[in-house]
């Protein structure tokens, strides 16, 4: 039962990763007795499972997730949302406005209007149907204010860092807060415009050196650095 | 070059380019050089020069071309009218919407069409520059922009011609060779799991020149697919390097 990668090393789509008792994991496919990749990516094995970690890919649905989307059109009885994923979601009124919904009444495009962006978690998806959202939860909603950016949503769970080690250091560190949409979508609210450079600063750099190790510290190290230096500047 | 040469192939066995028969042209594959499509590829196979560049799978416009049950491929090869020595009229041929159909139907055996239901991915090959073997080539810079857009797959696809000039099966035909040799068989392989995606021919073999012309462009396709592998890699080893 061997393996043919070592731990980490880059993949490419139909190498070869393991024959004999072995389960395909992420970005994987098993024939027969062989396991196969499916991406470009880290490949790893835990236990008796083959994982390759991608290096891009997109977003795929998932109940439960909270993503960030912007409202692409008002609808007669809802919103189109797009969610950067290959299918667009919906948002029904009656979930917005928490009371049966009356169309001579409400208009839709007061309470959301095409462009605005929404914090918002998947209630409902399956291979037949678009995802549907809901915004029915605290801290979900209208963004109002704050920064928005994108990094490939595979990179999200190490902007998040073991146990949200990262991504509570970052909150820490800068003072802003900040919503991780599983799209790959990022807001980032603080008190001032600079805080929120910085943090999205530390963010892109732990998107570009995600598969290196010790980022933590390196981020936190570089976090400090810059805050001593704008202390200096307003000296 | 426009004369009509009397011999393809000299005294000494050499082709017009001084290749030997077995000898593919020398090609050059690099991933990721658009930045505004999901996924792209470019390669240069002697004089042939091909851009692909993929995008999705997203929602599929028009929405009733959308399939309940998979996604949906949507391949159009085109040629640049200064890709060849005439100038070749812009508008799709009927040899370029030919060729789409046949790129297309190659690679789908490669993607898991059925992961992603009612979306469709849509690919453009562009050439810039023909001279002979531009399905094989298209087909091996789709590939890798269907890898670099991060859409599943079961293998890369390689295209790979093989065929007959005068009395010799050579591999990876020129454009003259192609114009007058005898045969061209382009294959294109899944070298991974051994499975041949397209086979084609367009002239004259004996059963044995056949199957000698198949291998032959099979050989060819594990090379350059070692080229491919190493281009998705490089793509992100430098990435890694610039950073440590």
């Amino acid at each position: 039962m061997p393996t043919f990668f070592e731990k980490r090393q880059i993949v490419t789509p139909g190498e070869l990763l393991a024959e004999g008792d072995f389960l395909a994991g992420e970005n994987t496919y098993a024939e027969g007795s062989k396991i196969f990749a499916s991406r470009v990516g880290l490949a790893d094995s835990e236990n008796k499972k083959v994982n390759v970690v991608a290096l891009k890919a997109f977003y795929i649905p998932e109940i439960g997730d909270i993503v960030i989307g912007t409202v692409t059109e008002v609808g007669f009885s809802g919103w189109n949302v797009d969610i950067k994923a290959p299918y667009e979601a919906n948002l029904r009124a009656s979930d917005v406005l928490s009371r049966p919904f009356k169309p001579q009444a409400d208009e839709l495009s007061q309470v959301l209007n095409a462009g605005d962006l929404i914090v918002a978690k998947i209630a409902a998806y399956d291979r037949a149907h678009d995802p549907q959202l809901t915004v029915g939860e605290p801290g979900l909603g209208k963004i109002t204010r704050g920064q928005i950016m994108r990094v490939t949503p595979t990179k999200i769970p190490r902007v998040i860092g073991r146990k949200g080690s990262m991504i509570s250091m970052i909150k820490q560190e800068t003072g802003c807060q900040i919503i991780l949409g599983l799209n790959g979508v990022i807001l980032v609210t603080g008190k001032n415009p600079e805080d929120e450079e910085l943090a999205m600063v530390a963010i892109q750099k732990i998107e570009e050196e995600s598969h290196t190790s010790g980022l933590t510290d390196r981020i936190a190290q570089m976090l400090k650095e810059e805050k001593a230096k704008k202390e200096e500047n307003k000296k | 070059m426009n004369q009509k040469p009397e011999k393809l192939i000299d005294k000494k066995g050499l082709r017009l380019d001084g290749r030997k028969p077995e000898d593919l042209r020398p090609i050059k594959v690099d991933v990721g050089v658009l930045s505004n499509a999901d996924g792209s590829a470019y390669v240069e196979q002697g004089k042939n020069k091909i851009l692909a560049a993929v995008y999705g799978p997203k929602e599929l416009h028009p929405k009733h071309l959308s399939l309940p049950d998979r996604m949906v491929l949507r391949c159009r090869y085109h040629m640049a009218p200064f890709s060849v020595q005439e100038r070749k009229s812009p508008a799709p041929s009927r040899r370029e919407v030919e060729l789409s159909k046949v790129i297309r139907e190659s690679l789908e055996p490669a993607i898991f069409l059925e992961y992603y239901p009612r979306t469709g991915i849509d690919i453009f090959i562009e050439v810039l520059q023909a001279d002979g073997g531009t399905r094989c080539a298209s087909i091996t810079a789709a590939s890798l922009a269907i890898a670099d857009a991060g859409i599943p797959m079961r293998d890369l696809v390689v295209g790979c011609a093989a065929g007959k000039v005068d009395d010799t099966v050579v591999l990876d035909l020129m454009d003259t060779e192609d114009k007058i040799g005898v045969a061209d068989v382009p294959v294109a392989l899944m070298p991974n799991l051994d499975v041949v995606t397209l086979l084609q021919m367009d002239g004259i073999l004996t059963l044995e020149e056949f199957e000698k012309a198949v291998n032959l462009a099979m050989e060819g396709c594990k090379k350059i697919y070692a080229l491919q592998k190493e281009a998705l890699k490089t793509k992100y080893m430098t990435v890694k390097e610039v950073e440590e």
